[in-house]
């Protein structure tokens, strides 16, 4: 049986909560490049791609509460890693995939992962995505992560998308994009946060073609330091429809944010809705939690954590 | 025992500085129950900022059992016990009612804990609880969890800025039974701004601030009376003229 090092373990904890290797259920773990181990279940096939790096995973229909965690690791610099993961999820699914990759690099080559995941989802399923993305390592090539999520949504099911980055990617251009089928309903929760030098960009495209198709999109940001970051979360309605697209960012030090929303309507009966905010912390915050003891790096702190939980 | 000594404070205005509180005298023995009223304006939440050290007096000094803390941060008064429930609470996006209480007692309180005091000002604790403290709370939710937050911390002089503010009648009976027991149990001062009856005939003392200055100041019997002779005195000018 292969071992994973103690950093390798780490970066696992970080991104998939997971504490060790699961034995049991769907998983597959990459590692710097490659398949570590990868587990089918009764109900979910992952098969490795023939023609390109990556893997298919197939959830067959009807499959009820199972989990598929597909993370990666990278932790040998100067790594530059593409992967391609096609997941086809049959009708009547509920479903949670875990991905996530966390990069450790303590060279001074730059490593480099971009995944690319795109999502087949029939009608009336029930599918919820958590990604991590997560940089460690004091060597100073750079941590990069570009990754792309694509999905076509089936009539009547959910989707919750669940994406953040903690901490230390140097760089990050992340795309996202959705097409939405007839009573398809969507959500994405994104939060980020940048320190230092980092910069990071993110672009949503929502397409909601179906007749009662809905989308709530929600990005919460924190930019430190003198970091950069760029969000354009866009959404066309084609039908009858509803979205929300809602950006909120705290910005501290000489960072730089642009919030760039944009809304769409091709259709008399879309209704859609965008919100942006960039502000710093508010000072009535950090006060009041001050009267209740804590120091003004504390409160900072907290207000921080909670922004972005 | 809390001292204010010839505390006056004043800010930056259009023209130069507007002065808000004028040479107040103040001594709020331990385990009493004072009021402050007093018109809109007068004075009361600067007075109660300043001795949480949110505004610095441009002259006077503050004691806290013979120690002087004029000079202290406000995180530092916090920690010797002074707590300050605010009129106009902010609100947090993403953190959690149990999370802001644990905060307020300085440890991680279990999810029966934290209840307990959100019974205690009146909130349905299993709704409340897990809630943001955000924008979708209403005023008055907003009002009592910060009240709850004072409960949580406790501290040995409690000030709490109109925390009848927006609070509904039931709520209210409860409010003021929590406040009674703090008092009956405990050895600290309770400090409450307030312009309700209700609340100012449960004082040991009531202070009257208006225009800066202190300018009643006595047990019930004796005060409340002249606030409503006060009151209805401005009636009934306002009807003569
Ligand atoms: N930072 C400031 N700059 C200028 N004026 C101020 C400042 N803070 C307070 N004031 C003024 O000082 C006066 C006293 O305000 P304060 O909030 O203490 O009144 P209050 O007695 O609590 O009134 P209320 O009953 O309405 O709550 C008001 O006229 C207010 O406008
Ligand atoms: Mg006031």
């Amino acid at each position: 049986m292969k071992e994973l090092t103690e950093v390798q373990k780490m970066m696992l904890q970080k991104v998939a909560d997971m504490a060790k290797m699961p034995t049991e259920g769907a998983y597959n773990l990459r590692l710097n490049g490659k398949g570590f181990v990868r587990h089918s279940s009764e109900h979910i096939d992952i098969v490795p791609k023939e023609d390109k790096p990556g893997i298919d995973i197939y959830v067959k229909e009807g499959t009820k509460g199972e989990t598929v965690s597909i993370p990666v690791v990278i932790d040998q610099s100067g790594m530059d890693d593409l992967v391609y993961n096609d997941f086809h999820i049959a009708d009547g699914c509920d479903v949670t995939i875990v991905a996530g990759c966390g990069i450790h690099n303590c060279g001074c080559d730059d490593s480099k992962h971009n995944g690319i995941h795109t999502f087949y989802v029939g009608k009336n399923c029930h599918v919820r995505y958590q990604e991590k993305h997560y940089g460690a390592g004091d060597g100073t090539g750079g941590r990069i992560l570009d990754p792309q999520t694509v999905l076509y949504i089936g009539e009547g099911s959910e989707v919750y998308l669940d994406m953040s980055q903690i901490g230390g990617v140097d760089s990050t251009h992340r795309y996202t994009k959705c097409e939405l089928d007839d009573g398809a309903e969507l959500q994405i929760l994104e939060r980020l946060m940048t320190h230092g030098e980092q910069t990071a960009d993110s672009e949503v495209d929502v397409f909601l073609n179906g007749v009662d198709s809905r989308c709530q999109i929600t990005s919460r940001s924190v930019a430190k330091d003198a970091s950069k970051q760029v969000f354009y979360p866009r959404v066309q309605g084609n039908n009858q429809c509803f979205g929300h697209v809602q950006c909120d960012s705290i910005i501290m030090g000489d960072a730089k944010v642009r919030s760039i929303p944009e809304i769409s309507a091709n259709h008399v009966d879309a209704s859609l809705i965008h919100e942006a905010a960039i502000g710093k912390i508010a000072g009535e915050q950090i006060l009041k939690l001050m009267t209740l003891g804590l120091d003004a790096e504390e409160a900072e702190q907290k207000i921080l954590e909670g922004f972005l939980r | 025992m809390l001292e204010l000594k010839n505390i006056c404070f004043s800010a930056k205005g259009e023209t130069g500085g507007v002065e808000i509180l004028r040479n107040v005298d103040l001594t709020i023995p331990n385990g009493k129950f004072i009021v402050i009223t007093g018109p809109n304006g007068g004075g009361k939440s600067t007075l109660a900022k300043v001795i949480m050290g949110v505004e610095k007096p441009t002259e006077g000094r503050i004691f806290l059992n013979g120690e002087d803390i004029t000079d202290l941060s406000v995180t530092e008064r916090a920690r010797k016990g002074i707590s300050y429930g605010f009129q106009a609470p902010p609100r947090f996006k993403g953190m959690k009612v149990s999370d802001l209480l644990s905060c307020a007692a300085g440890r991680t309180l279990s999810h029966d804990d934290g209840c307990k005091y959100l019974t205690q000002v009146g909130l349905c604790s299993r709704e409340y609880i897990d809630r943001d403290v955000d924008t979708s709370l209403s005023g008055g939710e907003l009002k009592r969890i910060e009240i709850a937050t004072i409960l949580a911390k406790g501290g040995n002089v409690m000030i709490f800025d109109e925390p009848e503010a927006g609070i509904d009648l039931w709520s209210f009976s409860r409010l003021t039974g929590t406040f009674e027991s703090i008092h009956r149990n405990t050895d600290a001062s309770i400090v409450i701004i307030s312009h309700q009856e209700r609340i100012i005939r449960l004082a040991d003392e009531i202070i009257m601030v208006s225009d800066g200055r202190i300018t009643e100041k006595g047990p019930v019997e004796e005060i409340f009376p002249k606030i409503l002779a006060n009151t209805t005195g401005a009636c009934s000018y306002l009807e003569e003229a």
